[in-house]
């Protein structure tokens, strides 16, 4: 494994019964970067994004081959354990699905599942992730009070707690931003920028314009295939395949 | 033209037709509800909950059925929710659509039309004779905890099946195992229409007449233990009215009972509509 | 880690054992019935015990004809009666209704389900028996007011369940009939309740079930006479309330008898329950 590599991806593949929805996948993402994943609908991003910490395993009949390493270490190796694999990598989802509970019991649910969390770090614990996500200022005053009162926008940060709650390495985030409003969709952009110092990021963006905002390194998947990866600033000025210019430029997508 | 006509004539004859069965169903309702507590609640008072029967239920109130209606239904609930929620867990959360599944569904399906009598045969050679727990609390519970079974199950079921996908995945990416999803994120909001289930499983109980007499008994004395005979206000109120004990109490405790099944119903709807409240 | 999977395995077996608990009960029940009932079957033959007339437990005669004569008559009288009109009100839940007038008549329906099987039975002979006695003669106890109190304790169980299924067509059904120009009558008569057809003959089934099961309203109103009923006017017996009236005294050969008549009424009930088991899932798959 080279070293900076936080995920490394060899030969991967994924199939829903009959469908291949990822091919040859052959990628790495580097620890403290975020990497934006583009492409049309329907092109398996959130496909990829659930393949690296496994909920892919929920859905029934889906397999897959080739490899993917966190830190040198294969997640699909039976021997590993799937629930500390996705505390380690944390995932948001499209739409902010809050569990209909307290604020605090929604950042709480993560810490609670392990019996090690203790009840007085709880209370540090959860006021640490809300801060993170830089939501704490406005729900201090109402933690007890359910999440599904919230705005959406504050819901899709109360989700971004609730995972770093776990203190994860790794966040998925899969279009975190679609259905918020521009000021919302600021927040949360910033809040990225900021998390990125402590944890490796990946990010299917809202729109070409966010992943050009965030993105260190960007990959660009059509049809479930890997494109075209690379340096953010090159692959949004100069990019080598003809698809991803007419992505970018707009032209289909 | 007329076949114009004809068509509409048609459906305006259908049209009151409809509305006449649905009037009458309402008529019937109405009917028989006033009638008994229209006779009835001129009995009722607090003497009359809370004396026990004398003379047969000749004299005196139904504190002892009311006593033995409660035992009888905890037991019964007691032993139901768990088994009833735990099935509906197990064929809705852990398994696939698939043999096993289908077997059991099947098997819930029958027990759910097996009439009460032939639960109660059974509940009378199984527990009373066969276990030796002789006409009891336990064994009338155990009885209707089978009967009310299919009830609870697909209360909860349904419950299961309303809940989003994606409260579960929210669960096991935050690292849950099934159970934690299970228990955590899915059972609190199924909790609803799981009391529900409960409420209809007790109002069966309260109702039910042919399996307690076999399995129960229809002792007047107050039970003290689990292995204590009891009578329930149904049995109490089926006997006071066959053996024409007294109409008058007859009347009274069936009047006790309307008021009782609709009590824990609107109490149920009550309780539902604070916790639906509380959830958001 | 460890200890988690191991939980987690074990918890999963747990469950399972639970879901098999009502497989369980049903073997139950069917061992023990049929083991308390099928040897006096045995001993007496089972044509004389389903085709004899005469039931005298002092003389040993078990005959249960007269009861599933019975049984057969009050239940057919009950869907008579309880069949257009159950499909009359789901009819008027899922169709043509104004809001307030539906949500009248399922809460009607609500408490018709609550309210006790004794009291159905009551009512019946405080109020339904003298009338009948009054105005059409005979012990006013009979087939007849069986027939008619079933029929309204069966309507819950039709209403709701046709009501599911009128309410789980497909929109288009309806949307295409009318566009053909049919009138609502017509659309509800010739394509709704058709393509429901297996849902309502579902809830018929297991009214039926539930008409042939009762047994304490029916010992109330039927006068329980055990012979051969020959009128509607007449009063009967029935399978469930010949068990339910002399199981408290029975012994020997007599309850055995008494388990033999459990068992025939189990055995039809079982067959109609498969037989709606299976029409609800052709209507799911
Ligand atoms: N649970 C599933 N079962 C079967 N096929 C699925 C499942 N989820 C996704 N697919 C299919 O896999 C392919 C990739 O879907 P995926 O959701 O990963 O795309 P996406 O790029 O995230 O799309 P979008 O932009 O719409 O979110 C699609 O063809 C989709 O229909
Ligand atoms: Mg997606």
């Amino acid at each position: 494994m080279s070293t900076g590599n936080k995920i490394a991806i060899k030969d991967f593949n994924f199939y829903y019964g009959s469908l291949q929805a990822l091919q040859m996948i052959n990628l790495d993402i580097r620890a403290n970067e975020i990497f934006a994943l583009l492409g049309p609908a329907r092109s398996g991003k959130t496909t990829f994004l659930k393949s690296l910490n496994r909920l892919t395993d929920l859905v029934y009949g889906a397999s897959h081959t080739g490899t993917i390493l966190l830190d040198g270490e294969d997640i699909y190796d039976p021997k590993i354990s799937l629930t500390q694999l996705r505390r380690r990598v944390g995932i948001v989802f499209d739409l902010p699905i809050p569990l209909p509970m307290s604020i605090y019991e929604n950042v709480a649910y993560g810490p609670k599942l392990s019996n090690k969390t203790q009840k007085k770090y709880l209370d540090e614990i959860i006021e640490k992730a809300l801060r993170s996500a830089f939501l704490w200022d406005e729900v201090k005053d109402r933690l007890h009070t359910s999440a599904l009162r919230l705005s959406g926008g504050q819901q899709q940060r109360l989700c971004i707690s609730r995972i770093l709650a776990l203190d994860p390495e790794v966040l998925l985030l899969d279009e975190p931003c679609s259905g918020l409003d521009p000021i919302s969709t600021a927040s949360i952009e910033e809040t990225l920028s900021r998390l990125k110092k402590e944890y490796t990021i990946v990010l299917v963006p809202h729109n070409i314009q966010q992943a050009s905002r965030v993105a260190d390194r960007v990959g660009f998947l059509l049809d479930g295939k890997l494109v075209e990866e690379g340096p953010a600033f090159e692959i949004f000025t100069r990019p080598k395949n003809k698809k991803t210019e007419d992505y970018i430029s707009g032209k289909f997508g | 033209m007329k076949i114009e006509r004809g068509r509409y004539l048609t459906q305006n004859i259908a049209k009151i037709l409809i509305w006449m069965a649905a009037l009458s169903t309402m008529a019937v309702m109405a009917l028989i509800v006033f009638q008994v507590l229209w006779e009835g609640l001129p009995v009722l008072s607090l003497s009359f909950f809370l004396d026990s029967p004398r003379s047969m239920g000749r004299e005196g109130g139904i504190f002892s059925t009311i006593i033995g209606t409660f035992a009888l239904t905890i037991v019964a609930i007691l032993f139901a929710t768990p088994l009833g929620v735990g099935t509906a867990i197990f064929l809705w959360e852990y398994t696939r659509e698939g043999r096993i599944s289908r077997t059991i569904r099947f098997g819930i399906g029958c027990l759910a039309g097996v009439p009460s009598i032939i639960f109660g045969l059974f509940g009378f050679v199984f527990f009373v004779i066969y276990l030796n727990m002789g006409w009891s609390i336990l064994s009338g519970g155990l009885t209707m905890a089978a009967l009310i079974l299919p009830t609870i199950i697909s209360a909860t079921e349904e419950a299961l099946k309303a809940i989003p996908y994606s409260f579960r995945e929210v669960s096991y990416s935050l690292g849950g195992t099934k159970w934690q999803t299970v228990t955590r994120a899915v059972i609190p909001s199924a909790l609803p229409g799981i009391f529900t289930g409960i409420i209809l499983g007790i109002c069966r109980s309260i109702e039910e007449t042919a399996v307690v007499i076999l399995t129960a008994g229809s002792s007047l004395l107050i039970p003290t233990s689990l292995f204590s005979p009891v009578r329930t206000m149904s049995v109490h109120f089926y006997i006071l009215a066959r053996e024409g004990i007294s109409m008058e109490m007859a009347y009274g405790t069936g009047a006790a009972l309307i008021l009782l099944v609709l009590v824990v119903n609107i109490v149920a709807n009550f309780l539902l509509h604070r916790y639906a409240r509380k959830k958001t | 880690m460890e200890i988690k999977e191991i939980k987690e395995r074990f918890i999963e077996k747990i469950l399972l054992l639970i879901a098999f608990s009502s497989i369980t009960i049903l073997a139950l029940i069917t061992f023990f019935i049929f083991g308390e009932g099928l040897p006096l079957i045995w001993k007496i033959g089972p044509k004389a015990f389903l085709l004899g007339e005469r039931w005298v437990p002092s003389q040993g005669e078990f005959g249960i004809l007269p009861m599933i004569v019975g049984s057969f008559w009050v239940t057919f009288g009950s869907l008579l009666l309880g069949i257009p009109l159950g499909l009359a009100c789901a009819i008027f839940l899922c169709e043509w209704t104004p809001p307030w007038a539906g949500m009248i008549l399922r809460s009607a329906i609500q408490v018709l389900a609550g309210i006790p099987s004794v009291v159905y039975g009551f009512w019946g002979l405080v109020v339904l028996v003298p009338l009948i006695r009054n105005f059409l003669g005979g012990p006013g106890l009979s087939i007849l007011s069986g027939s008619l109190i079933l029929s309204i304790m069966i309507l819950p169980t039709i209403i709701s369940i046709s009501e599911d299924s009128l309410k789980a067509l497909p929109p288009n059904y309806k949307a295409g009939a009318f566009a053909l120009g049919a009138t609502h009558w017509q659309t509800i008569w010739r394509v709704l309740i058709p393509a429901a057809r297996s849902g309502i003959v579902a809830s018929i089934i297991l009214g039926m079930g539930r008409a042939l099961g009762e047994t304490m309203a029916m010992i109330m109103i039927l006068g329980n006479a055990v012979k051969m009923p020959s009128s509607i006017l007449d009063s009967a017996r029935t399978l469930t309330t010949n068990i339910g009236i002399e199981m408290g005294y029975a012994s020997g050969d007599h309850r055995q008898a008494l388990f033999a008549a459990g068992v025939i009424l189990f055995l039809i009930i079982m067959l109609l329950n498969s037989l709606a088991i299976v029409l609800s899932r052709r209507r799911a798959g």
